[in-house]
């Protein structure tokens, strides 16, 4: 904590108990379970989410034990296609897709442009009752004997031949999408329309333009992959043709359409990583951003780009050759943006007054492993080397480097940094960045040597490998377990600070934005006057000053 | 501002996350526009498949669209277009401050429209289609006069129950909309100064409109049924 300035803002001697603020304006299962505040929404997804991580974490830990023998150490094969399965169903649109834009999002999304809440606050409750009975269909599926498709349920196996729970599964995908949807469009309109006097486009945190494009790819991504569910409840359901070969149908139209939206669904995951990045890196250097609109144009770039390159996961699996030129181009193409960002971030630190907090180490930790799964991410995109790489393990690699690496690490040094302004409390910052370091070393030791299987030629999904991929297979699983105690820490040192952590004050890190100007925990209305903005945002040359 | 929006007296209808009502109901509209783009995503996704399928069975789907009963397609598109009409006549008696009652005549006379759609489409056409075994999973006969084509005429009534019904399923949900608008209205809720739920719901309406309005040519029209006089 030997950073951290608390500055005396009038009115802030009270500690914060005395205070009326969000979390003790009202008491009792009904005030939450019936808020419209989007602060308290914020915090049931919060603990809804988490709880899905946990899930989804476990079966990962069955995964990496069983894998520790080549002939597998643990489960039968067809319970390891379960594994694989229920865990990238639940982390990719139970956790990864809702995380940062429903928790941070959520919260932040008002409180940084002035509001007082979303522009539709019931329907922001209703985006979570229908995340929870998705997630309760999802779940079912899973007690009910789970389902072994693969996350990506391709189709002719998901509609004809599984004989698992796959309608429950889909159908629980299928119901979560509209809370996305909702979440989407509540933070398109507020952000056109609820922006305080004075708070242009151009003055708006990079967080708030990445929640935008996020949410644009919500809106028309996500009643995409809605449609195709349903066709493929349909199919498995009246076996008509339409996606079995057998009978007539077009199993390559399923993966074009499930693409549609699952391609654009990773920069749904990644992108609000990459606004959280660039409030961290400026606080934590000082600094403002450099070439503020090159990183706000870049998250819309990476939103209308992300469309265009599905075919990118099909280029082996029958689509025409030239799709796959022009496919394999744009996902070049999206790598222009995505370095911007990096580089920007990077500069930004460049004569900054840099310091280590644990959100900060987050943020360092998300430029590396962002630019590795990034940049192996090329090798995927392009047509000859793709065919020796698809299906293996480096596949797996390159997008954990991306979704964990980058969008777990942005999570958890986003959940940091705000961490303070949610609760009013501070978390031992000893123990956090501890916690930041275990989680980097156990990530890296746990995927490291999985690029390195999958260009030795590992396939991915197999219960089973030849001996001589033991010895990597061994040092991924031992980084398992140290990442998985690396995400146990922050879960009990959070949770402790929430009543024994000392009192944050209202902006413990000296940070610019309006969400600081506020006490913490803030009030309901977050405001108790709505500020006016007169200055651009990461305003931190102008030391002391206020925006308001 | 802020101070202004705290102590001047809230206007019916007010939400207190807003400003003003002037923001509320920009905030509305936008949203119902937003709301629009999702669901032509939505349905978007559902035509691309459909003419994916109509280009690679062309024969199997003209088969079936013949089968349809053109007049009670032609004559729900009137009645679709005319519930449009009051509905934007509604809209209008309130912007216009004209009393509740004109407002309450146009919105039931939208719910009246709106049923007798549904009314044609299940309790004639969907009731005949079911008599002729004509819905896949309840009974599909595959004629012998199909031909070769027969296998995928099953293919074409997945696609028009289903999209039909989700087209129905949007009319229903209208209709539990325009049935709160019109309570709302009968209560004096609207004037010229506050009509945004009905003017949004209105837009909603008339999507719902244009949807069938892509649904009739593509499902009924386009099936050869004019090139090959005499049948049907």
């Amino acid at each position: 904590m030997s950073t951290t300035v608390i500055p005396e803002l009038p009115g802030q001697e009270i500690p914060a108990e005395s205070r009326v603020n969000y979390l003790n304006a009202s008491y009792g299962v009904k005030s939450w379970l019936l808020t419209t505040d989007h602060k308290r929404i914020a915090l049931l997804y919060l603990g809804s989410i988490t709880l899905m991580f946990f899930v989804g974490g476990f079966f990962a830990v069955l995964m990496r034990l069983h894998l520790i023998e080549p002939q597998g150490a643990l489960v039968a094969p067809e319970t390891y296609n379960k594994l694989f399965t229920m865990h990238g169903v639940i982390m990719v649109f139970f956790f990864l897709v809702p995380s940062i834009p429903a928790t941070l999002g959520n919260f932040l999304v008002p409180m940084m442009i002035g509001a007082r809440d979303l522009a539709f606050p019931r329907l922001n409750l209703l985006s979570w009752y229908i995340y929870i009975i998705g997630a309760a269909f999802t779940l079912y599926a899973v007690i009910s004997g789970g389902v072994d498709t693969g996350w990506t349920f391709y189709t002719p196996y998901s509609s004809t031949f599984s004989h698992t729970s796959v309608i429950p599964t889909a159908l629980g995908v299928f119901i979560t999408g509209f809370s996305s949807i909702l979440t989407g469009l509540n933070f398109v309109v507020t952000i056109h329309k609820m922006r305080a006097p004075g708070l242009t486009w151009f003055r708006l945190p990079l967080f708030i333009w990445a929640m935008y494009a996020t949410s644009i790819i919500f809106i028309l991504g996500t009643p995409v992959i809605a449609i195709t569910l349903f066709l493929l409840g349909l199919e498995r359901l009246l076996h008509i043709g339409i996606f079995d070969p057998a009978i007539g149908g077009d199993p390559i139209l399923f993966q074009h359409m499930f693409w549609f939206y699952s391609h654009p669904a990773v920069y749904i995951m990644i992108l609000p990583g990459m606004g959280v990045m660039s409030e961290l890196i400026t606080c934590f250097s000082r600094k403002r951003i450099f070439g503020y609109t090159f990183v706000a144009f870049s998250s819309l770039a990476i939103a209308i780009i992300s469309f265009l390159v599905w075919g990118h996961h099909m280029f082996v699996t029958g689509q025409s050759i030239y799709a796959g030129l022009i496919f394999s181009v744009l996902s070049f193409l999206v790598a222009i943006p995505s370095a911007v960002k990096v580089f920007n971030w990077t500069a930004t630190l460049y004569k900054g007054s840099i310091s280590y907090d644990a959100p900060m180490l987050y943020a360092l930790g998300f430029i590396g492993l962002f630019t590795m799964g990034g940049l192996t991410g090329l090798f995927l995109a392009s047509l000859a080397t793709d065919v020796h790489l698809n299906g293996t393990y480096f596949i797996v690699a390159h997008f954990h480097y991306i979704m964990v690496g980058g969008a777990v690490m942005a999570y958890l040094g986003g959940i940091h940094f705000w961490w303070p302004k949610i609760t009013g409390r501070m978390y031992p910052d000893g123990w956090a960045r501890f916690a930041a370091l275990v989680i980097f070393v156990g990530f890296n030791l746990t995927f490291f040597p999985q690029f390195v299987l999958g260009y030795l030629g590992m396939p991915r999904r197999y219960a089973v490998y030849p001996t001589e991929f033991q010895v990597l297979n061994v040092m991924s699983s031992a980084g398992a377990s140290i990442l998985g105690i690396g995400y146990l820490i922050p879960l009990i040192y959070l949770l402790w600070s929430i009543r024994y952590g000392p009192i944050a004050g209202p902006n413990p890190w000296g940070a610019k934005g309006l969400e600081w100007e506020t006490p913490s925990p803030p009030p309901t209305e977050n405001f108790e006057e709505i500020p006016v903005v007169t200055a651009d945002a990461y305003d931190y040359a102008n030391v002391g000053g206020s925006r308001v | 501002m802020s101070d202004m929006a705290v102590h001047a007296p809230h206007p019916p209808g007010f939400k207190h996350q807003f400003e003003d009502m002037e923001q509320q109901r920009e905030a509305g509209s936008l949203g119902m526009w937003v709301f629009l783009v999702t669901e032509i995503m939505f349905f978007g996704g559902l035509f691309a498949t459909y003419i994916i399928y109509r280009t690679l069975y062309l024969t199997a789907f003209e088969e079936g669209s013949r089968l349809l009963n053109v007049k009670f397609g032609a004559a729900n598109t009137a009645v679709l277009i005319g519930s449009s009409l009051t509905m934007a006549l509604a809209i209008h008696a309130a912007q216009a401050g004209k009393k509740k009652s004109e407002q309450v005549m146009y919105l039931v006379l939208t719910m009246i429209l709106g049923a007798l759609f549904l009314f044609l489409k299940f309790n004639y056409e969907w009731r005949a289609d079911y008599h002729e075994h004509l819905i896949p999973g309840f009974g599909f006969i595959i004629r012998p006069e199909w031909g070769a084509a027969g296998t995928h005429v099953p293919l074409y009534f997945c696609f028009y129950f289903f999209m039909t019904g989700l087209h129905a399923m949007h009319m229903i949900i209208g209709f539990g909309i325009l049935g709160t608008l019109t309570v709302m209205a009968h209560r004096g809720r609207f004037s010229s100064e506050y009509y945004a739920p009905l003017e949004v719901s209105g837009l909603y309406w008339h999507f719902v409109d244009i949807v069938w309005i892509f649904l009739f040519p593509l499902l009924y029209l386009i099936g050869g049924r004019f090139a090959l006089p005499g049948v049907h």
